[in-house]
Formats: structure tokens, sequence, C-alpha cells
């Protein structure tokens, strides 16, 4: 019930004259464009420039003392929890969204949901934020 | 054939192609970013069936987040490839070849004989189905309780995340 | 289930003309991109010189104005050395990674309303198209820019560059968040994911309908969450620890040479570009403006100054800031734009539920 009343409010479908997936294949067609363009001005420098390759050369610079050990050297596991706390937040923001779009149509109602969604989710944040996960040292 | 088929083709081998390239590479950086690719094929399929929104939050979150996390847990973990040796678990092929052959053999069952619900043809038509308005009315009428329980759902996964990183600190 | 690709709507309308006027559209934005981004290098050394007392590029062509071409030319016949023992593939392909997506964004963004071609009697819109999901789609693109940078780190086989790589990949994501955040409050207003849809809700009351100034103070707060966002996504000065030479040589792209480093540079280019052309259509009204609704064609000019505004603020920031330290960064991103842009979206939601 609830969902036909809100069904009807919907504005009407806004994409112009062609199909509104159709409007997706300029963004393939671009997309075939930027790949080829790389691709054709590497393999432009290939043919005109020269290589000459010396050991000294293809050392990794690393402020002109030569590399001591591995370069692929372990890294904080903060990285690690940015990228998941990320994660998490991400696919929150994405819930957003939808909810954005109708809110004219929800009022009230609307504002109260997301409230309690955010609310839930403030939680969240503050107990990663007391057990530190957002300190950076 | 039609337009129709001939992209859904294409796209159908970057999607298998990601697949198989996810399981054959040595080196797991290369398989996370075959994956990547066989999400994107996945995406631009959503797309295809109407299903914008979820078709570009496919690489939002599994393009875009997830793999992330991947990438940075197999920079972590630096396992290198010499230090890899698949040679050592033979038996899983004698496991995992008639699984898989199974799995086919379901897929090929659900595809031919299982009656398929029409679709609701007018919504198809003009390609409203998948819209982000369609999307957030469903979720916040219908399907409300699913929508606020996924909030729950998030704080128990940052929970879960503190801990899981925590432990090696301290 | 059918597949949508060309509904019935799409076959009613002429194909042939159609894909001829992507085509023509897409051309002709994507040569007018490479030259702006060429030339945005030349504006960029040039703002800077003269914040510096100095005169900057001047010796090639008038005013230093062929100075891109030369720097081009140089660029494609100058050695690419690869480090020793890097993963030669995966370092090709990231400066490809993170160009791609950053060049791929720009058939999204509308930069002007339709007009009417005189003799060919054809309403042509001013945008190569509009989807139904364009903020997200765009969100879907600039986020893919982050595994360039991460693979440019790894592949180097040079410690630096993977710390770089690191601290940049972790840097775009944080700031992410607080970016989408803070256009909630905008989306929620405009109704609509479609970026075209969201520059028409802005036109009239002679700019006072701009999301910047509606709903205030909501409006201005979104904008400067989002702009302190789009300068760290985008790995600018003050927020370049990606590339902080006192402490990481030149990050991720410290290995790289020739063509592949100009890739990553005409990326990071492309990149600020849309990030401008996002908070213009977003905050600033798109191609709204003056006597607009009269002559459609004044459209790109009013988008292209505002988005012009944007990139000087960047050279300007360059210019002015000094770099913040990387905890700081990201003390900044976590602990004060990420609840600044949630409380704002609530207050924009309360405002709005009494005005809508």
């Amino acid at each position: 019930m609830l969902i036909c009343t809100a069904l009807s409010l919907l504005p009407k479908e806004t994409s112009g004259e062609y199909g509104p997936i159709a409007g997706y294949v300029p963004v393939v067609l671009l997309l075939l464009i930027a790949i080829a363009f790389p691709v054709a001005a590497l393999a432009a420098g290939r043919l005109v420039r020269r290589k000459v390759e010396t050991p000294e050369k293809q050392i990794p610079y690393e402020c002109g003392v030569d590399p001591i050990s591995d370069s692929k050297d372990r890294f904080s596991v903060r990285y690690y929890m940015i990228a998941m706390l990320f994660l998490v937040f991400d696919v929150e923001t994405i819930f957003l969204f939808p909810w954005a779009v109708i809110y004219d149509k929800l009022g009230v109602f609307g504002l109260v949901e997301i409230l309690i969604f955010l609310g839930i989710l403030v939680v969240g944040y503050y107990y990663a934020w007391r057990k530190g996960a957002l300190n950076w040292v | 054939m039609t337009i129709q088929q001939i992209v859904f083709i294409v796209f159908a081998l970057i999607i298998t192609a990601g697949g198989v390239g996810v399981l054959v590479q040595r080196n797991p950086l290369y398989s996370a970013f075959s994956l990547i690719l066989s999400f994107i094929g996945l995406a631009a399929m959503y797309i295809l069936m109407g299903a914008q929104f979820l078709g570009v939050i496919q690489i939002v979150v599994y393009a875009g987040a997830i793999m992330v996390l991947f990438v940075f847990v197999i920079m972590l973990l630096n396992v290198r490839d010499d230090e890899l040796h698949p040679d050592r678990h033979k038996y899983l092929l004698y496991i995992g070849v008639p699984l898989g052959l199974g799995l086919i053999a379901e897929v090929f069952y659900v595809v031919t004989r299982v009656q398929i619900a029409p679709a609701i043809t007018d919504m198809h038509a003009t390609g409203t189905v998948g819209t982000v308005e369609r999307i957030g009315v469903g979720l916040l009428t219908e399907y409300l309780l699913p929508f606020e329980a996924t909030s729950v759902l998030i704080l128990m996964a940052v929970i879960g995340a503190m801990h899981l990183a925590k432990r090696e600190k301290e | 289930m059918p597949l949508l690709l060309f509904s019935q709507p799409f076959m009613d309308s002429p194909l042939i003309p159609l894909i001829i006027e992507w085509s023509l559209k897409i051309f002709f934005i994507f040569g007018g991109l490479m030259t702006a981004l060429a030339y945005l290098t030349w504006f960029e050394r040039r703002v800077l010189a003269y914040i510096q007392m100095r005169l900057g590029p001047n010796r090639v062509g008038p005013a230093g104005l062929l100075q891109p071409l030369a720097d081009g030319i140089k660029f494609i016949f100058k050695e690419d050395i690869v480090p020793l023992d890097a993963d030669k593939f995966l370092y090709t392909l990231a400066p490809i990674m993170s160009l791609v997506p950053a060049l791929t964004c720009y058939v999204l963004l509308p930069f002007g309303d339709k007009f009417v071609m005189p003799g060919l009697n054809r309403e042509i819109p001013l945008h190569i198209t509009h989807v139904n999901v364009g903020v997200l789609a765009i969100f879907a693109l600039t986020g893919m820019g982050v595994y360039g940078i991460v693979l440019a780190g790894y592949a180097s086989n040079n410690k630096y560059s993977l710390m770089g790589g690191l601290r940049s990949s972790a840097q775009m994501v944080s700031y992410e968040l607080a970016m989408v955040m803070s256009i909630i409050g905008v989306l929620l207003q405009a109704g609509s994911l479609d970026l075209v849809e969201i520059c028409k809700h802005q036109a009239g009351w002679f700019g006072m309908q701009w999301h910047l100034f509606t709903y205030p103070p909501t409006g201005i707060i979104g904008f400067f969450i989002f702009l302190i966002a789009m300068v760290a996504e985008t790995n600018r000065v003050p927020f370049d620890l990606p590339e902080a030479e006192t402490e990481l040589v030149a990050g991720f792209h410290t290995e790289y040479s020739s063509m592949k480093f100009a890739m990553f540079f005409i990326a990071e280019y492309a990149n600020m570009v849309t990030a401008s052309a996002m908070a213009t259509i977003l905050f600033l009204g798109g191609w709204m403006g003056p006597f607009v609704d009269q002559f459609p064609l004044l459209g790109p000019v009013y988008f292209t100054a505002k988005v012009g505004f944007f990139l000087f603020l960047y050279v300007w920031l360059r210019g002015t800031l000094p770099r913040y330290r990387y905890d700081q960064l990201m003390n900044l991103g976590w602990k004060f734009l990420l609840p600044l842009s949630l409380v704002n979206l609530v207050l924009t939601a309360t405002i709005a539920l009494f005005f809508m």
C-alpha cells in the first residue's frame, strides 16, 4: 500500500530522447578512446626514442645511496585499518544516496528513518574513535 | 545475432577472462586485478539489464572499496612468488574438479529447467526499474526493516574490524 | 530478462544521427580537454611564478605559449627507464590505470543546456550523455584512480614509491568519505543524481538558488568540506603528502620517466578539472548564469569560467600554503571533516523539512 502511493509520486523518467541505458554507450566509447590514447602514446614513444641501459641507471633512486634491503618492506597495520574503516563507512554512504533522492517525498518519516540509521552508525564511529582506530601515529 | 547479444557476449567474455585470471595467476596482486576486471564486467551486465544503481554500486563498493582492502592486505602480507608452493596442494585438484563440474551442472539445470518469473515489462521497457529513485522508494518503505538492520550490520562490521586489527598491536 | 541497451525510446529516435552526434561531441571534448590540460601546466607555472615574483616559462613562443608543446615533444623523446627488478607489466599498467578513469569522467559532465543548431534543425544537448546515477558514476570512476597509484608504488621496486603509493591511497579513501557525505545535502535538495537535473535545479534567482547559498549555513559548510576534500583527493598542496619531496623523493612516481611520467601528470590535471567541474555543478549552478536561457551557448562559457576559478584556486593554494603532516591530515579527514559533514547533513535534512 505504502509502496504504491510512493511509486505514484515518482518523477517521470528524464533521460531524454534515447533509452536510459543507451546513455551508457558514450561512456564505453570514451573508455575505449581513453584506453587507446595511453597505449598509442607509449607505442609512439617506443618507436622514436633511444634506449641505452646502464646498470647504474636502473638502480632504484633512493637519494643517491644504493638501496639496502628489499623494497617490499613491511608497513604499518594502520593502512589496513583505514581501508577497512573506509569500506564500512563507504557502504553506509551508499545507503544515503537513495534516501536523499526521495527525501522530499518522505518528509518527517524520512528524517526519523535516517536519524535511526545514522544514530546506530555514530555508535560505531564513536567506538572506533575511543578505541584509537582513528589515531595516526 | 542482435546488438544486445553481441554486447552481452563481449561483457560475458570479460567477466570470464577476469575469473580465469584470478585462478591462474601466481602473483596474488595479479589475481586481485583480474577480479577487478571481472567486477567491472559484472557492473556493465547489471546496467545492461536496467539495474543502473546496482551496476554503479558494484563498481563503487566492490571494485572501489573492497578491492582496495584486498590490495592492502596482499601488500601487507607481502607473499613472494617463490614462497608460494601451489604444487603442495595437488590433492585439492581431485576435490575441486568434481565440485566445479557439479556447479556447472547445477547452473545448467537452473538456466534450462527452472521457470523464470516474467519481467515487469512496462518498467523494463522504459528502463526505470533500477533507477536510484525506485531503489530508494523500495528501501525506505517496503523494505525499511532490512534497511535499518543494515546499519546494525555495519556497526558489527566496525567493531569486528577494530578487534581484528587491534589484536596484532597489543 | 530483456536487455535494455536499445529499448523502445531509442529505436524511435533515428539511430545514425545520434551516433554521429556522440562521436563528434566526444571528439571535440577529448581534443579540447587534452589541449586544456596541456595549457593548464603552462597556466600553473605562470601563476605560480607570479605569486613568487618570478616570470615563469616565457621563452618558447609568445609569453611561453608553446611551452606545453615543447614539453610534450620532450616527453616522447626522453628515455624510458624501468628500474631493476621492477614488475614490468604492472609498471606499465599503472600509469594507464590512473589515466583511463580520469579521462572517462568527462563523458558525464554537462557543460550547458541544449541549443538548436541553425540549418540542421536538430536540438543538440550541450552534454555528451547523462545517466540516472551520474554523481555515483563519477565517484565510481574517480575511485578507480587509486589503483594506478598503488600499483605504481608497488611495481617500482623502490621504498619511497611504495610509501608514497600507500599514503596516497589511504589519503584518497579517507577524504572520499567526507566528500560523499558533504554532497548528500545537495542531492537531497535536487532530488536527483542526474548531473543535468542538479544543474537545472539551481536555475533562476540570480544565482541565489545555487546550492552554495541554499539553506544557510549548510550550503556553505558543505561547499567548504567538498573543497577541502577535493584538494586532498587530487593529492595537491597542502595535501600533497604522496609526493612530499622532502620525505619521499617524488612519492609513487619517483621511478617514472618519459611518457609514463607524463601520464601520471595528465591524470593529476584531469582529476583536478573533474573535481573543479563537480564543485561547479554541485554548488555553483553548473552552466547557469545571466541570459543563459536566451542564449544557451553562454552556458559553456559560464561553466568554463567557474571551473577556471577553481583551477586558479588550486594554483593559489599551491603558491600559498605549506604542506600538512601526515597524522594531521588523517586527523582532519577522520576526526573533523567526517563528523562535521554528518552533522551538516542532518542539519540540511531538518531545515529542508520545513521548506520543501
